[in-house]
């Protein structure tokens, strides 16, 4: 524990100095922001099924596709570019270890970001109380159920990042190879929905595994304040399968 | 009376037996033994590709053997990694450091790491950063700043933190200049029977100056190993002269190899003032030397300039020792490295 500790702190104070995490956070930010400004004014216009804030969090996949590349590419493919991980292995440390420290600080970067972006809708509905005190403005339980949502898919995602970047030494094809697997698990489940399994008798099975994996209906879930294990499972499991095999990858490529 | 050694004194600080490596159809190290005792320092030589770096990456728990047995005082690195890597310094070949932090910060860390009690951090990684000569110039510099010198130094120093009882040192004086060496041999030398160290270099001269014991391994074996002494004795068991003599190298040679076939004379060409410069090569064990200042003498009428013996450098060691290893391979008529003893 206490070598995780060592290890966590000196990847946080890593994520800190480094110039791609304020590229990242200020992208990341400027997005969200200019995200939530339409949804607002499109709010203004036309009577919507959702709230600003459901609506904030359908879009998540926008800002992940490039946030958790940036957060998670340098972590394994420039430590073996340098050869600093050998060096790093040679002391008393395990891969399980760095794995785990270098996952952490990544996942709870990720998570401030998310937390920072979060204030736009708790700083508009504040600036706004006293002029339109409407609660659907903040809808606390979809920001927490949203929120959490984003805790847990969080953890495969960054998982899935790590993964690819102790796959090479290049942080650009890391950023590229987390790109297509983010690409692949966020949209998966929704394009095997608009297979038409039941046309098939022998398909029809695979109609429950496709919701299962259909991220935006869990989503969907979450915002309105529905917590389910099943997702919990299913990211949580995601997140321990890309981990162990990030470790693997670790032991034989050093 | 005498005392028993210690169960710690017997058991050596590196022990090797039958180290094998493979990479697919590469056998990189075969059948590698050897050992280290406490506070020893050790020469490790080869030719590129010979299995230096392989066998200490092997040791330092960073890959595993595919046959064979590392024990770091006692422990063997394949099961207990923990325990070896606690007793172990190890700086790797071109010795990568993170560009991006301070020299303190960077020790500070990899003491902590190494289990340094936070109470000893700050006191451990100054005497280290003491030892290795950075407390003025470097302390507080970021390591991609430093020249190549400082980053070497910055290694050991992070090699000696936790005060291991082993310390592996892969090329440690590579690309560095004549005074940096100097300071990196002195710094080495400060280790002697405290540490046991295992070097390797290419900078042949820097190990014999340096280490007490050499093992040289050539296309993945040990082909020799001992102190230099030994090793001359068994790779280049001739005795050398120097002669400087004012007389043709005909007379020269004929007055000197007269009646002693075992003799062999040859003609380095002219020195200064109508001179030969001659090198005589008597059979190993010759007891020649005064017989054969008294034959110079007479050849040359007196008209000697200098004689002097050359003790074979480490070098000629180690080309005799790596050249006698392939000539056994060609020997076999088999190539057990396939392409890469083709390479070298």
């Amino acid at each position: 524990m206490r070598t995780f500790r060592i290890l966590l702190w000196h990847e946080l104070r890593s994520l800190a100095i480094a110039t791609p995490t304020y590229v990242a956070a200020a992208i990341f930010l400027a997005l969200m922001g200019a995200m939530y400004f339409a949804l607002l004014k499109e709010a203004q216009v036309a009577t919507l099924d959702h709230t600003p804030v459901e609506r904030f969090f359908q879009l998540f996949a926008l800002p992940l596709f490039f946030i958790v590349p940036l957060l998670t590419m340098r972590s394994f493919a420039e430590e073996r570019r340098q050869g600093t991980l050998g060096a790093l292995l040679s002391t008393p440390v395990r891969p399980v270890h760095v794995v785990l420290a270098k996952f952490g600080a990544a996942y709870l970067l990720y998570v401030a970001l998310w937390a920072l972006a979060l204030l736009y809708p708790a700083v508009t509905w504040w600036m706004l109380k006293g002029l339109y005190n409407d609660p659907r403005l903040l809808a606390l339980p979809a920001l927490q159920g949203g929120f959490l949502f984003i805790m847990v898919s969080g953890l495969l995602y960054i998982a899935t990042g790590v993964l690819a970047s102790s796959l090479t030494r290049s942080t650009l094809v890391a950023g590229l190879l987390t790109f297509c697997a983010l690409f692949f698990l966020v949209l998966l489940g929704s394009l095997l929905q608009q297979v038409p399994f039941d046309a098939y008798t022998w398909a029809r099975w695979l109609e429950q595994p496709a919701e299962y994996f259909n991220t935006f209906k869990h989503l969907d879930a979450f915002t309105r304040g529905l917590v389910d294990t099943r997702p919990v499972f299913l990211f949580g499991s995601g997140a321990l399968l890309a981990l162990g095999l990030t470790v693997l990858t670790v032991e034989s490529k050093v | 009376m005498t005392t028993e050694p210690s169960v710690v004194e017997v058991v050596p600080a590196i022990q090797v037996e039958n180290l094998s490596k493979r990479y697919g159809s590469l056998q990189a190290i075969e059948q590698v033994g050897f050992s280290v005792g406490a506070g020893e320092i050790v020469g490790f030589l080869g030719p590129n590709g010979a299995g230096k770096s392989t066998t200490m990456r092997i040791l330092a728990g960073l890959m595993p053997a595919t046959a064979g047995v590392a024990r770091i005082c006692g422990a063997s690195v394949a099961w207990e990694p923990d325990v070896t890597k606690r007793h172990l310094g190890y700086m790797p070949e071109n010795n990568p450091l993170p560009d991006d932090l301070r020299v303190t910060e960077y020790l500070r860390w990899r003491a902590k790491l190494k289990g340094v009690h936070w109470r000893d951090v700050s006191a451990r990684v100054n005497a280290a950063m003491e030892a290795c000569d950075l407390v003025r110039k470097a302390r507080r510099r970021l390591i991609g700043t430093l020249s190549k010198g400082f980053r070497q130094r910055v290694g050991i120093a992070d090699a000696l933190l936790g005060d291991p009882k082993v310390i592996i040192l892969d090329e440690p004086t590579i690309g560095l200049d004549p005074h940096q060496i100097l300071g990196i041999r002195r710094l080495i030398n400060n280790l002697r029977g405290r540490m046991a160290v295992l070097i390797s270099s290419h900078i042949l001269p820097e190990i014999e100056q340096v280490c007490d014991r050499v093992i040289i391994i050539n296309q993945g074996r040990i082909v020799a190993s001992g102190t230099p002494d030994e090793l001359r004795r068994e790779f280049m068991p001739e005795v050398t002269f120097t002669v400087v003599a004012e007389a043709s190298s005909e007379v020269l040679k004929a007055g000197l190899v007269a009646g002693e076939s075992r003799v062999r004379v040859v003609d380095r060409g002219a020195a200064a003032g109508g001179a030969r410069h001659l090198q005589v090569v008597l059979p190993a064990g010759s007891p020649l030397g005064g017989e054969l200042l008294q034959r110079v003498y007479a050849v040359c009428e007196g008209r000697v300039r200098s004689l002097h013996p050359v003790q074979p450098s480490l070098e000629d060691i180690f080309i005799a020792a790596t050249r006698r290893s392939w000539e056994v391979v060609a020997e076999d008529g088999t190539n057990r490295r396939g392409e890469k003893a083709g390479t070298l």
